[in-house]
């Protein structure tokens, strides 16, 4: 009954561990040098502005999943 | 690992009788003084007690107050100061019908003593990949953490005995995962939670004898947040608590803003046999109930049953992550 709600979910648990995947291989090396006392905040800052596109990417793919499960469920 | 054995035992039995005895008292101390709402998913005009966050967080505190005097961590005591301050929170809002934007705020005021004890590690880990550094951002993901817990949980809280019963799973969930990444201490604290919410969902559960309110909703979301924090297990946290972020989400992105739960269009209606059916109201805010009844009525319990089904389907992918934590590529 409720199986594209559980379709739902392992959806989103993958797009955790691919989002996280990319916040690991991406994000966490990324450095920058050169500005004196600012490095650490810039670097934050960019960690910050990476991590928001991601949560955005995310957000986006799981409104496009949840239109997909609700056009299923109207349809059946 | 043995001697956190007893005073574990100790905790556990404190955290459930203290909930499973305190709790009939509560009901009839507000029953006396007419503390009660209408049960809106009753045939029959039903008065319940609420809120019962009193017993919750007598249960959770007491046990961890006895688990901080065997091991005197910081980590122990920023759960206990952050359960409380969220149970004030939601004591407030049971009391008066506090604006949208006042838990959100307010929550993550409580956060305060996790970053001032200093009981957080600021490496995010991921299944698979391993863990990244994020001190500022990480300190911003704790002020955040505990208002979308909090609030989490309390918008599932809609029908007799999801949030106890959800919290149960998803805590239990939880706590065999830290104890999975040998974090044994917060595994403990954990545990206290799971069964101080297993005790509270005896009354709790279909039909209910007493609602939890905001205050009981919100100390079981708060804990849990403030669990994650403090045992680094955030991703997991959130994967076992997925269909109640699902709920949140589809709440949100229906109804675009963010407001107190009182103000919004009940998303479902009732059949002639009592069951739940979803409204035809157009502007009613899309929520995981609604889903769940979308193609047929169900009861109040059926609709109860099939969260938790979601809960423990979401809770053994947690369990799967926290095996995965040990993998690396």
């Amino acid at each position: 009954m409720s199986l594209p709600i559980f379709s739902f979910i392992f959806a989103m648990w993958i797009l955790i561990i691919i989002g996280g995947g990319l916040m690991v291989v991406f994000v966490g090396p990324l450095s920058f040098s050169g500005y004196g006392d600012f490095d650490p905040l810039i670097n934050s800052g960019a960690k910050v502005l990476i991590a928001m596109i991601l949560i955005f990417i995310w957000v986006f793919a799981l409104l496009k999943i949840k239109n997909w499960i609700f056009r299923k469920i109207a349809n059946t | 690992m043995e001697q956190l054995i007893i005073p574990a035992i100790i905790a556990i039995v404190v955290a459930f009788f203290s909930v499973y005895g305190l709790t009939p008292f509560v009901i009839r101390a507000l029953e006396k003084r007419n503390i009660t709402v209408v049960d809106a998913n009753k045939k029959e005009k039903t008065m319940v007690a609420r809120p019962g966050g009193l017993s919750i967080i007598v249960g959770i505190e007491s046990s961890l107050i006895i688990l901080y005097v065997f091991f005197p961590i910081s980590e122990i005591l920023a759960v206990i100061l952050t359960t409380f301050f969220a149970f004030i929170v939601g004591l407030i809002d049971d009391r008066k019908t506090m604006g949208g934007w006042f838990k959100p705020l307010a929550l993550a005021f409580c956060a305060a003593p996790i970053l001032l004890l200093g009981a957080y590690d600021s490496n995010l880990s991921f299944p698979l990949f391993g863990s990244v550094s994020i001190p500022l951002l990480y300190m911003a993901l704790v002020v955040f953490m505990i208002p979308i817990m909090g609030n989490t949980i309390n918008s599932i809280d809609v029908l007799n005995g999801v949030a106890s019963g959800f919290t149960t799973i998803a805590s239990f969930a939880l706590s065999i995962s830290l104890f999975i990444l040998q974090n044994y201490e917060v595994g403990i604290i954990c545990l206290c939670l799971s069964f101080a919410s297993l005790a509270f969902y005896k009354y709790h559960k279909f039909p209910s004898k007493v609602f939890p309110g905001d205050s009981g909703a919100i100390t079981f979301g708060a804990a849990y947040g403030a669990i994650a924090i403090v045992g680094g297990v955030e991703v997991i946290a959130a994967i076992a608590i997925l269909p109640a972020i699902i709920n949140s989400f589809l709440f949100l992105s229906s109804v675009k803003k963010i407001v107190e739960h009182r103000e919004i269009k009940n998303p479902t209606s009732h059949t002639d046999d009592w069951k739940l059916k979803t409204t035809s109201e157009n502007h009613a805010p899309i929520t995981l109930v609604r889903l769940l009844i979308a193609k047929k009525p169900l009861s109040e319990k059926q609709i109860g049953i099939e969260i938790f089904k979601l809960a423990i389907f979401s809770g053994i992918l947690a369990i799967i992550t926290a095996f995965m934590m040990g993998v690396n590529f």
